[in-house]
């Protein structure tokens, strides 16, 4: 290889003065200060600010955002979930436990969790549970930011999933023609 | 001297030392945040209190409540009095800057001396923690600092003697009173007054000469081994430092409290004005230092020496000789 040697580029007598480009880069610089300044007190049409606003403005995630794990309902308010304990039987971090409990002779439906309970100290929001969920029962939402004071409000109850989850239109209504 | 003079003096040394000093420092540290930010497309701290001002007041706190780590490896004496040793320069040398129309807390005649003097001893605050922390970042920061600083004394200092030339005056106070009356000394003294800027950034270790502390090199320099409020003193240091220095900046070449095409009525109305004129172009200049700091990369250690030696003082000799041969010729 050897050495090789780099030609400094010769430098005119304003570059060597170094005072032009200096205040050229001021110029620079106070450009995107009032910039930004201006979009601070009109920060519905911002322009040069990059800064997200993060507790007042968040990100909107794609659908398939994997968030944290909530149970759904169809359009007739009825809980999807059958308790097979698919779910609970996939998860790698064990972070759901299902209780399931028999409906009585007259519903469609033979069983339904009595209690569903999901520990998001546990949870991995790997999604597992959704893939194989064959009922369409449980998604992972869009709410990933949990913050809670008390370590037991991390464990999720069956109306905490219900409420996170809502209503998701179901095309079939499976239950109604069971 | 009257008692009653002597309490006056008191107070107004405590209003301008402990109340007006620090409080501008901390507006500048919320500023440089800001500023800074602004410049980059961020927002900075806007949080505590209104628009982030009550920022300072919250990392006021965090220093109080951060633990005063000594470590075992330091020289104690020097280690605990060097940050003292380099904010007590830099609140004396603000003394005798004339900060309204003949108000100045040290009215001497030697005032621009008094200032050079005074703030040549910072560097020993600087250079002594560096050495006293017993660690080779702090050593490296210490003795660029008083390298530093040294080489740069003498083109800040080399670059005012055209003013002593021009003016005829060491008295700030006067300095100012013959802008007043002749205009602003930077029409006169353009390339002197650039030379002044430059020396004083390297004089107060701003960027782009912040070779002292330079973070990518030396971690943080001389205050590596610092912590808590003892760090926070070197921080205000070199706050001060920056208002003096703009201070100095406005009462040599822009006038001081005078203002422009507007004279200023007698009695107190007037001195109120001529204050707020002095802060509000010491506030430009400070705004200088951070947008400055904000724009340029630092220097490299030899490149800031060669600047030093090889043109700012060989320019500063030349604009003397010039200045020296105008005032001959119009003088007879």
């Amino acid at each position: 290889m050897g050495t090789r040697i780099v030609k400094r580029p010769k430098l005119s007598f304003m570059e060597r003065i170094y005072l032009g480009p200096v205040v050229k880069g001021l110029g620079m610089t106070i450009g995107h200060f009032f910039g930004t300044l201006r979009d601070v007190f009109n920060w519905k049409n911002k322009k040069t600010a990059i800064t997200m606003q993060y507790p007042e403005e968040r990100w909107d995630f794609k659908d398939n955002f994997r968030g944290a794990p909530a149970l759904v309902m169809d359009q007739e308010q009825r809980g999807k979930c059958v308790a097979c304990q698919i779910c609970e039987f996939v998860c790698p971090p064990k972070a759901i436990t299902i209780w399931p409990t028999e409906f009585d002779e007259t519903n469609s439906v033979e069983k339904y969790p009595d209690r569903f309970e999901i520990d998001m100290l546990r949870c991995i929001y790997c999604g597992f549970c959704e893939e194989a969920c064959p009922e369409e029962a449980i998604f992972l939402v869009k709410e990933a930011e949990l913050v809670h004071a008390d370590k037991r409000d991390f464990i999720h109850d069956k109306e905490k999933l219900y409420e996170m989850g809502g209503i998701r239109n179901d095309r079939i209504m499976k239950w109604k023609n069971k | 001297m009257l008692f009653v003079d002597i309490l006056w003096k008191l107070l107004e040394i405590v209003l301008v030392a402990a109340v007006a000093l620090p409080t501008t420092a901390a507006l500048l540290v919320w500023a440089e945040r800001r500023v800074s930010a602004f410049m980059q497309d961020r927002l900075g701290p806007n949080r505590v209190g209104p628009a982030g001002l009550l920022q300072p007041i919250a990392d006021l706190l965090k220093f109080i409540f951060k633990e005063d780590v000594v470590p075992g490896h330091v020289n104690k004496a020097i280690y605990i009095l060097a940050p003292a040793l380099s904010l007590v320069p830099a609140l004396l040398a603000f003394a005798v800057v004339p900060y309204a129309r003949d108000m100045a807390i040290l009215d001497v005649n030697v005032g621009i001396l008094y200032v050079f003097s005074v703030s040549s001893i910072a560097v020993y605050g600087i250079t002594l923690g560096g050495w006293a922390s017993n660690s080779k970042y702090s050593l490296l920061g210490g003795v660029r600092a008083s390298a530093q600083m040294i080489s740069y004394e003498l083109a800040l200092g080399l670059s005012v003697v055209p003013v002593l030339l021009v003016t005829g005056e060491t008295h700030l106070g006067r300095i100012v009173e013959w802008q007043a009356a002749n205009g602003w000394l930077v029409l006169y003294l353009f390339p002197a007054w650039i030379i002044f800027l430059v020396s004083s950034y390297a004089e107060t270790n701003r960027l782009p000469f912040d070779c002292p502390e330079a973070e990518t090199e030396l971690v943080a320099g001389y205050h590596t081994e610092y912590s808590s409020m003892k760090f926070a003193l070197f921080f205000l240091a070199e706050y001060i430092h920056m208002i003096t220095a703009s201070a100095l900046t406005v009462t040599l070449f822009f006038g001081g409290w005078h203002v422009p095409f507007f004279t200023l009525p007698e009695g107190g109305w007037g001195t109120t004005l001529s204050c707020l004129a002095f802060c509000a172009k010491t506030g430009f200049f400070l705004f200088l230092f951070i947008w400055v700091r904000w724009t340029l990369p630092r220097f490299r250690y030899d490149q800031l020496m060669n600047l030093g030696w090889k043109i700012l003082l060989p320019a500063s000799l030349g604009i003397i000789m010039l200045t020296a041969g105008g005032v001959a010729l119009l003088a007879d």
